[in-house]
């Protein structure tokens, strides 16, 4: 009993401490990788100077935002405001705890894995209206409520393009999802679903063309605005990461996890499989923000309601059907 | 590392709750420490330009907290019931293969009739950003 209590406390300790350093050096990447892709394609160079190919600029940046001053504008809320970055910040880094990175790296291997990861997503939906409504700005109010509407109306589809995936394989449980795919990656059983994952899961990171809430033209920043030094980083650094979630999720039920393409591993490790997956997903989800312009935002709310929604719920009876005949 | 196979008493979910529990303690602590000692190391000159809401440079006039428009409300209610009507798939779709064609045929009644509700508030015009015209 003890020796299961030290090495459940010791696997606890080891992998947060992982988690931590890599979150915060993915984030870091993520933000720079960001910056050179949109400078690519706005026939830029982006950031260069700092380290090789500009690869340190992030980390100035990072250091000089803790240097800055914690303003608290007057009259926002004393209490909900200095906890509003820690809220956004705390659900994203749970989700590392259930991601099958390869069959043995698992921090824990739950069986509700991924109700989970989207329970703990729908807690940045609080946080961001704790940090518009503490802020007392009218623009990251509306900023704030533009994105809990959003995020609502896009958690619907999302959970219920996850759905058909569960439905094929009858778990939650990350490892039983990933096993299911050894032959064959489930977006080419469940295309409609792997589509609307993706849309919704850019939807879900604030992310262009779904930008609204932080639609720089009209809103100055959203519900960040008056979020300055290291709050607006946990800000920053929470959007990356779950931009890195939200693929690596996508990762794990669509796209195979830590399998190779149907069945064949190559001798590559499964990590190194799943982490490539997961980046080039986060290099879609960028070129996407590039590309794209934004949405209106009644169009936003309609994509979603009128569309995806009733797509989502048609899917998952077929889905039921077929697998029932089949 | 292996994962951990629960002996005895402790089922796979208990020590998973507590795992949760005591990972989100030490989250907590340690973004709030990076808060602090961002606090502790930034500048310190609070002044009363500084502390005004910034809202486009324009002098902020009155609270921000104003009234919301009243669709923001509709998509909460909407979302409400279609969430709550998720959780039940959900219990669903673990169970699906014990549950046979019965299973089938009650849940695809309940998506029926949520397809159905949805089509209710589209035609009604609940889903409407705009303001409908008035009907005589």
């Amino acid at each position: 009993m003890g020796s299961l209590v030290t090495s459940e406390w010791f696997r606890l300790v080891l992998g947060l401490v992982i988690v931590l350093a890599f979150s915060q050096l993915n984030a870091l990447f993520l933000v720079w990788l960001e910056r050179k892709v949109a400078g690519h394609i706005q026939l830029r160079i982006g950031p260069k100077e700092v380290g090789p190919f500009g690869l340190l600029q992030t980390i100035v940046d990072g250091l000089k935002l803790v240097g800055k001053e914690l303003i608290t504008p007057r009259s926002a809320d004393s209490r909900l405001f200095p906890i509003a970055p820690v809220l956004v910040f705390m659900p994203v880094l749970v989700g590392f705890l259930v991601l099958p990175f390869a069959p043995n790296l698992i921090i824990r291997d739950m069986n509700v894995g991924v109700l989970l990861i989207f329970a703990f997503s729908a807690f940045t939906v609080l946080a961001i209206l704790a940090g518009g409504w503490a802020s007392n700005n009218k623009y990251a109010l509306l900023g704030a409520i533009r994105s809990v509407a959003q995020n609502v109306a896009y958690e619907i589809p999302l959970l219920l393009a996850v759905l058909s995936v569960v439905l094929m394989v009858n778990s939650f449980q990350f490892s039983e999802i990933v096993k299911g795919q050894e032959r064959v990656w489930f977006f080419l059983i469940q295309p409609v679903a792997a589509l609307i994952y993706l849309i919704c899961a850019t939807a879900e990171t604030n992310r262009a063309p779904f930008d609204i809430p932080e639609a720089e033209s009209e809103l100055v920043a959203g519900f960040h605005t008056e979020f300055s030094g290291m709050r607006f980083g946990l800000f920053f650094l929470a959007e990356y990461t779950n931009m890195f979630i939200v693929s690596a999720v996508a990762t794990s039920l669509f796209f195979g996890g830590w399998h190779g393409p149907f069945g064949l591993d190559l001798g590559v490790p499964g990590i190194v499989w799943f982490l490539a997956k997961t980046y080039v997903l986060i290099f879609v989800i960028m070129w996407v923000r590039w590309t794209f312009p934004r949405l209106r935002f009644d169009q936003l709310m309609n994509l979603s309601w009128k569309f995806m929604i009733p797509l989502s719920l048609a899917n998952l009876v077929v889905t039921a059907i077929v697998l029932k005949l089949v | 590392m292996e994962p951990v196979v629960s002996a005895g008493a402790l089922s796979p979910w208990e020590p998973g709750v507590f795992a949760l529990f005591v990972y989100g303690l030490l989250i907590c602590v340690f973004v709030g420490s990076q808060l602090f000692i961002a606090g502790w190391l930034g500048e310190k000159k609070p002044s009363a330009e500084k502390s005004r809401p910034y809202e486009c440079g324009v002098i902020p006039t009155g609270s921000a907290r104003l009234r919301y428009p009243v669709p923001f409300y509709l998509v909460a209610v909407f979302f409400l019931i279609f969430d709550v009507e998720g959780a039940y798939i959900l219990t669903w779709a673990v169970s699906y293969e014990e549950l046979g064609w019965i299973g089938w045929a009650q849940m695809s009644f309940f998506i029926a009739v949520l397809l159905l509700g949805l089509a209710y508030l589209w035609v009604k015009g609940g889903l409407d950003w705009m303001p409908l015209p008035r009907k005589e």
